[in-house]
């Protein structure tokens, strides 16, 4: 690690003055942040320690719950609101990383967690776009199985690797910023960027901008909800293909849909397009398939990634099945 | 009030380090020769460094020994209690939870921390019914539960075995 100075945050003020100097980096838990520090992929001048911010988990007037940046992963997956009014939270949580690290990260930390491409990682053999602007992505020749299949641009291919964000992504979160100009809120689906010419850009946050709180709005049919996790192996391993989905389905008839997808995209993908295709069908297995093709009608495929095509389709129809009780897993 | 400048490791109080790159790791293993806590991949991918902060289990390769002044830290060397082992050490033991035993500091502290969490309701990815408080300690449980602990000799049946030993145990009887 490259020499930086350390201070803890006594409130979010006292945050975003010191986040204000450049250089500076937010630190949460650490898990994803000391590792590419020691790999010198980061070298701030400056860690302002976030985590004794706030970890409250409250809900909220119109019957959402604001969810404390600095609350731990564990905490957010294991709270009771979650588990029951919004389960594809919980499960995507779980799904991600081992317990001791869900033990350590912050959900803001999770949000702001960078690539796990190993052409990124490989700073001494690899040329790498989002490392060093300019220099060329081997990923896009390279061994590319992991690599992304939507959205993805001639600069960059990699993934997001956050598996909390694909179900926050389905249930239109918004992010609480402040930074010294003030404070503003996006959408989760706006705060993370397609990769584009600039993928050294992961988000939209201003230099400084610190996340505060994560909103989840009310969405009762979040309550028939869930997210599943193909991977490599049974458990601690990112996703091939992560889909999180919310069904309201009462009477044959979808009402309304929610889906996203995880490890096929630079940013948590929203299924926009699928979603469309799928309201006011019959909740069917010839439906769900329709919508997950109209999903990934743009998909682009790369040498050794073309599986995740059609692992998506399987996936989408499996979960969709599942949560409209005609098949597939719950 | 201002936090203390210090860290609690296995109930004594430690001055922190100077430097904040400092691992919890290197903390342990370089600055208090500490060394039952290994450093395998050092980048969070294989558990050995699991130790136990305020009776949570975290990572301490990905720990930076600062951010937890004021903290509690529990190592492999802090689980004995008037030299008897730990029962959760005792059952490795019994049940051949190791073979070269380097993964075994870090799967000891593991499932101590795992334990805990299943007392707490902490759902798990295979967890059928997440409306539930109470979550049953089953094999599928338990290997999902440690799976942030890798063994390189495939010791996993013994592990589980020990493992299976104490959480099947009524609560008042477990550490």
């Amino acid at each position: 690690m490259t020499p930086f100075t350390y201070a803890r945050a006594a409130d979010v003020q006292d945050a975003v003055r010191m986040g204000a100097a450049p250089g500076t980096k937010y630190l949460g838990g650490g898990t994803n942040l000391v590792d590419l520090l020691r790999e010198t992929l980061e070298r701030p001048a400056a860690l302002v320690d976030v985590t004794g911010l706030s970890t409250a988990i409250e809900d909220t007037p119109g019957g959402g719950l604001l969810i404390g940046a600095a609350a731990r992963n564990t905490a957010l997956a294991a709270h009771r609101t979650v588990r029951t009014r919004y389960p594809l939270l919980t499960r995507a949580i779980v799904s991600g990383a081992s317990a001791q690290i869900r033990n350590m990260a912050t959900v803001g930390g999770n949000v702001l967690q960078r690539t796990r491409c190993t052409y990124f990682y490989d700073d001494d053999g690899a040329r790498c776009n989002k490392r060093t602007p300019g220099q060329g992505c081997d990923a896009i020749d390279g061994f590319n199985r992991m690599h992304a299949v939507l959205g993805a641009s001639d600069s960059c291919v990699a993934t997001h690797p956050s598996d909390m964000c694909v179900a926050l992504a389905a249930l239109d979160a918004v992010v609480h910023l402040q930074g010294s100009a003030g404070t503003r809120t996006l959408a989760l689906t706006d705060l993370h960027r397609l990769p584009e010419d600039h993928p050294e850009q992961d988000t939209l946050l201003a230099p400084g901008e610190l996340i505060t709180a994560i909103e989840l709005p009310p969405l009762p049919m979040a309550a028939r909800s869930t997210y599943r996790k193909v991977r490599d192996r049974a458990s601690y391993a990112f996703a091939l293909v992560s889909v999180a989905a919310a069904l309201d389905a009462d009477g044959g008839a979808v009402k309304d849909v929610r889906l996203a997808l995880g490890g096929v995209a630079h940013k948590p993908w929203r299924a926009y397009k699928a979603e469309a295709a799928l309201r006011g069908q019959p909740a069917s297995a010839a439906a769900f398939r329709a919508a997950a093709e109209a999903e990934l009608l743009d998909a682009r495929p790369l040498r050794d990634n073309a599986f995740k095509i059609e692992l998506a389709r399987r996936t989408i129809v499996a979960v969709l099945a599942g949560l409209a009780g005609t098949g597939g897993q719950p | 009030m201002p936090l203390p400048m210090s860290i609690t490791i296995n109930a004594a109080e430690t001055p922190l380090p100077d430097d904040p790159r400092v691992s919890l790791l290197d903390f342990l293993r370089e600055h208090l020769h500490l060394s039952g806590t290994k450093m395998g991949c050092n980048q969070g991918a294989c558990g050995a460094c699991t130790v136990l902060v305020d009776g949570q289990r975290i990572l301490s390769c990905l720990a930076l020994a600062v951010q937890y002044q004021g903290r509690s830290v529990t190592s492999i060397e802090g689980l004995a209690e008037n030299g008897a082992l730990h029962p959760l050490q005792q059952a490795f033991v019994e049940h051949d939870g190791f073979q070269c035993g380097y993964c075994t500091p870090g799967q000891i502290c593991s499932a101590i921390g795992m334990q805990d969490e299943l007392r707490r309701g902490v759902p798990s990815y295979v967890t059928a019914d997440l409306a539930s408080d109470a979550i049953d300690a089953s094999h599928d449980e338990l290997r999902e539960r440690m799976s942030g602990n890798l063994c390189r000799c495939g010791a996993y049946n013994g592990i589980a075995a020990a493992i299976s030993a104490i959480a099947e145990r009524p609560a008042q009887e477990a550490p």
